[in-house]
């Protein structure tokens, strides 16, 4: 019996390296803003059809002026996105409020701006523009991105979104492994 | 959803807040950081897994749960609605196309706006890009449903 907890165990440390505290909070904050706004409005609000509903501001393409009716409030909730990561920053990044259930930044670069603790990716340019490009054309075609789907869409087991989370996490899960093997880091 | 459901005065606050919401639970959780994901989708640590569980976990009993109390959303008169789309082709063919991107630079629409609000500026390219690719398949289909169906308007 002490064998297999202590086996269990490890294997959690194997598994979950940084533990999960932190991961299940946000996850959990994550669903209550989607909830509140549905409560709210009646709307499952995604995050990737801001990117074509903005488009329409600039472009009389048909595509995107269907979106017209919803782009004042996308841009709204894009900003409410921005704006409740930089509370994260300058509370728990900054180390002004503290919390055992919270996990400082292990990867990345940290730096002081002020008394403002910012963080800055690794990740190369290239990869994040091509990707960027990349996860444009996919989430529209898509029909949905891991908010869209992954949050609204099997919270709603919608049987589309079941299909369209398994694909593109069984994808990027092969990807990441092959640009890792092929030796590009960060 | 018409725009004069917006006209509302608590809509926009509120949509203001869920975005609030939202994104503090992405910084908090580090999904805003796309090396955290990459380490997600490299199997070394599956941490992330309790976020898109979480997130789901409290959207499901949401929207399943609130149609027991009211049918009506209070701001918008909307009815309380399943999220649910078509099931085909595109979905497939998208849903890969993302997961290279997503695979590639560890970052997704959500998390990216959240990663500009933690103070990552170089996720300023990845967000370019999506809106380059956003353009791009907009584009493309715009041109291909109005050469299949010039009869059909805009709205």
């Amino acid at each position: 019996m002490m064998t297999a907890t202590a086996l269990f165990v490890a294997l959690l440390a194997e598994l979950f390296p940084n533990g999960i505290s932190h991961y299940a909070i946000g996850g959990l904050l994550v669903g209550v803003g989607t909830a509140v706004i549905y409560l709210g409005t009646g709307i499952p609000a995604g995050a990737s059809t801001f990117l074509e509903s903005t488009l329409s501001y600039g472009s009389s393409l048909s595509r995107f002026q269907q979106y017209r009716p919803s782009r004042d409030w996308r841009v709204v909730f894009t900003f409410g996105i921005v704006a409740g990561a930089a509370i994260y920053a300058a509370t728990f990044q900054s180390g002004l409020v503290g919390s055992s259930l919270h996990q400082p930044a292990t990867t990345g670069e940290l730096r002081d701006v002020g008394g403002f603790t910012i963080w800055l990716t690794d990740v190369q340019p290239w990869r994040l523009f091509l990707g960027g490009i990349l996860i444009g054309i996919g989430t529209r075609l898509g029909k949905g991105c891991t908010s869209g789907h992954g949050v609204c869409g099997v919270g709603s087991a919608s049987s589309a979104s079941f299909v369209g989370v398994a694909t593109f996490l069984l994808i990027a899960i092969g990807v990441a492994q092959l640009v890792q093997a092929l030796g590009v880091s960060p | 959803m018409s725009a004069e459901h917006e006209q509302h005065p608590l809509f926009m606050p509120l949509v203001f807040v869920g975005g609030l919401i939202f994104g503090f639970g992405l910084g908090f959780s580090h999904m805003a950081q796309p090396e955290v994901v990459l380490n997600f989708l490299q199997l070394s640590d599956l941490g992330l897994l309790f976020v898109m569980l979480g997130a789901a976990v409290v959207t499901g009993i949401t929207f399943f749960g609130v149609k027991q109390f009211r049918s009506k959303a209070p701001l918008t008169g909307a009815v309380y609605g399943r999220r649910l789309k078509t099931l085909d082709k595109n979905v497939v063919v998208g849903g890969g196309i993302f997961g290279v991107g997503w695979g590639l630079s560890g970052i997704c629409p959500g998390a990216a706006y959240a990663s500009l609000g933690v103070g990552n500026i170089f996720i300023l390219y990845g967000i370019a890009g999506m809106f380059v690719g956003a353009y791009v398949q907009g584009f493309w289909r715009s041109a291909r449903a109005d050469s299949s169906a010039p009869a059909t308007t805009a709205d």
